[in-house]
């Protein structure tokens, strides 16, 4: 029987979808082990999240408001202190996740199984399988300290329904912690965007290296992913070129999308783009080069130059 | 400054396409895989190197990067080792252990271990290797030394040698920026890359570095003779006295499923949408 503490994550206030897909996670492992799962609302705007997360099935809802920017120092010990009385500690492997939860793990001198796609409860029993290597290997690992913390992959995990109800509320004290004396939060800059969020969009378009200019990517790209209302992406040339900022990036150190559609525009496709997208249902490469490795896991590949053929398909798309 | 920089090896992350897994399924074999630097401890090392050196003056060491290796004691971890010396590091460490018996909680006892034996300013790693995926030793090194840790650090600037460091990193939805008190733990992102990724308050402010398109810095025919005559110390686990258990055991290895269906070329952007619009029906 695991008792499980998903660890919400907040966006100015308001928990952001990665927190639906742990609820998800941790719903697996609690039912598959005859076990309850709570939530823990943590950050500034803790109390308004925190109704807003009674409505997930949860026994119930801790919080613990702590005010300005987040670093990890300042949240762990308040994690770690109300993890305490779980088996497993459930996050999504979002930038916030992974910098959160190890730190909460050597904490609780619990193992860490990071980025998961699957949950196994055989026999009451837990393991996880996990992408490595890029995604080009799977593999099923099973967590032995006492404590398991896990970290879930976004694309891996639909973000759970909203079922009624009310969770009950608790507060949570707010431990200290030296080491946060350490890091001060100076500021964020925010990207605010009306697209879809890159992690959980139906579709995603997204140009490479060949786009050439930040201005292209607005001129040739921005059109088509707003005609098919997707989210945009690219490849980490682009982001290294600057053309885009560098949170949309798609790849093994960037997000990982598994979007119903995905469209890959002069984009090569390197191993490490590879593992960003090729869990896409339908994968579609606009590239000069037929012989382009996205050839590899494109359903439909158009061989032609992006600058001639991206308007028009832009102005078709419109026309549906 | 003084900087930690781990490395590991791993099996050619650009050719991870042709690993196998054991007849048995309970390990990943990479056999005619050559092992390479980890690129993201490459990356690290790129920054470890830009803040201890004045790259005015022909980047001119003006403080120190130990390496450290945790893995077989053969040729090619000290190959990797050699190779971060050649690129300017001063001396290595090659700490003995059967990459079977590693995994985050290991890796960050025994680099614990040789943060209390050598007392360095920062620890800068890569924030995942390319094997594991893992994202977790660097955090959880810090938190065993009590140290603040920044993951994806895209832009480092110092002017007091580490003492307080302005840190940009990289988020989900954006970037933030921290200012730190050393010593701390660094893991670095794409970006740290980019020509002015570094400031150090030796290099002048605004000096642009060459761009590097995929790794670090590539190692100049002197620095290769150089790192021939570099220390590496070796020991093992014994020596350090760490607590090797594990808390990962990974029972299986499978390969992902292959993509099912062809690829269909497309005649032309009309063609594009039919198939998309009527085939797939996804717009
Ligand atoms: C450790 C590590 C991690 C990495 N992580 C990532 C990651 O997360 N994400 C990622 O994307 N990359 C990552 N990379 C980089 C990756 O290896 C590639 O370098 C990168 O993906 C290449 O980007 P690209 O496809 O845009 O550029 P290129 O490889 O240069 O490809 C450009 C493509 O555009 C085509 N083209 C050119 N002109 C036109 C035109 N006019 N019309 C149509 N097609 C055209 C070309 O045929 C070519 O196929 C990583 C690398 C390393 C070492």
């Amino acid at each position: 029987m695991a008792n499980v503490l998903v660890v919400a994550e907040l966006l100015e206030g308001k928990a952001r979808k990665t927190t639906l897909c742990a609820v998800t996670a941790a719903k697996q492992i609690a039912e598959g082990t005859g076990g309850s799962f709570d939530i823990l609302s943590i950050g500034e705007g803790a109390g308004a999240a925190a109704e807003e997360l009674a409505g997930y099935g949860a026994g119930k809802v801790l919080k613990a408001e702590i005010a300005g920017g987040y670093t990890c120092e300042k949240y762990a010990a308040t994690v770690a202190e109300a993890g305490k009385g779980y088996d497993v500690l459930v996050a999504c492997a979002s930038a916030y996740g992974k910098d959160l939860l190890p730190r909460v793990a050597a904490k609780l001198g619990a193992g860490v199984a990071s980025d998961i796609s699957e949950v196994h409860t055989d026999g009451g029993k837990l393991s996880y399988t996990r992408p490595m290597y890029a995604g080009n290997m799977f593999g099923t690992v099973e967590i032995l300290t006492d404590k398991q913390v896990v970290t879930v992959r976004q694309s891996e995990f639909e973000p759970a329904a909203s079922s009624g109800g009310a969770s009950p509320s608790e507060d949570v004290a707010v431990q200290t912690d030296p080491a946060a004396d350490k890091v001060e939060f100076l500021g964020v800059e925010v990207v605010k965007s009306e697209r879809p969020d890159l992690g959980d969009a139906d579709v995603v378009v997204s140009g490479g290296r060949a786009l050439k200019s930040a201005d292209n990517f607005t001129n040739v790209i921005e059109p088509l992913v707003d005609a098919l209302g997707a989210a945009m992406g690219a490849s980490r040339a682009a982001c290294d070129a600057g053309y885009v900022a560098p949170e949309l990036q798609v790849g093994q150190t960037g997000k990982v999308v598994a979007p119903k559609l995905y469209i890959a525009i002069g984009i090569s496709g390197a191993i490490q783009h590879l593992a960003g997208m090729k869990g896409s249902k339908t994968i579609v490469a606009i590239n000069k080069d037929k012989e382009a490795p996205i050839a590899q896991v494109a359903d439909y590949f158009l061989v032609a130059d992006l600058f001639d053929t991206v308007p028009a398909l832009t102005e078709a798309v419109k026309k549906l | 400054m003084k900087i930690l920089v781990s490395i590991k090896r791993v099996a050619d992350p650009d050719n991870a396409s042709k690993l196998k897994v054991s007849s048995d399924g309970t390990a990943v074999t990479s056999e005619g895989l050559e092992w390479k630097m980890n690129p993201f401890d490459d990356w690290s090392l790129e920054a470890a190197l830009r803040l201890t050196e004045n790259a005015a003056e022909k980047n001119a060491r003006v403080g120190e990067v130990v390496l450290v290796s945790i893995g077989p004691n053969d040729e090619h971890t000290q190959r990797i080792i050699r190779e971060g010396l050649a690129k300017g590091a001063e001396r290595g460490i090659l700490v003995e252990a059967d990459e079977g018996n590693l995994d985050a909680s290991v890796v960050s006892a025994i680099l614990k271990a040789i943060v209390d034996k050598e007392s360095p300013d920062l620890v800068v790693m890569g924030k995942q290797a390319a094997d594991g995926d893992s994202n977790v030793a660097g955090t959880e090194l810090a938190e065993k030394l009590g140290w603040p840790v920044i993951n994806s650090a895209m832009k480092i600037l110092t002017s007091d040698d580490g003492k307080t460091l302005e840190v940009k990193r990289e988020l989900d939805t954006g970037v933030a920026t921290v200012k730190v008190t050393g010593p701390a733990v660094i893991t670095t992102s794409d970006r740290i890359l980019q020509p002015d990724s570094v400031q150090n308050g030796v290099t002048p402010d605004g000096h642009q570095y060459a761009k590097l398109e995929v790794g670090g810095r590539y190692a100049s025919l002197k620095g290769i003779m150089q790192a021939k005559k570099k220390p590496i110390d070796q020991m093992s686990l014994g020596d350090l006295g760490v607590d090797t258990a594990k808390s990962l055991n990974y029972k299986k290895f499978e390969l992902p499923p292959a993509r099912s269906g062809q690829t269909t070329f497309v005649e032309d952007v009309a063609d594009l949408v039919d198939k998309l619009h009527n085939t797939a029906k996804v717009i």
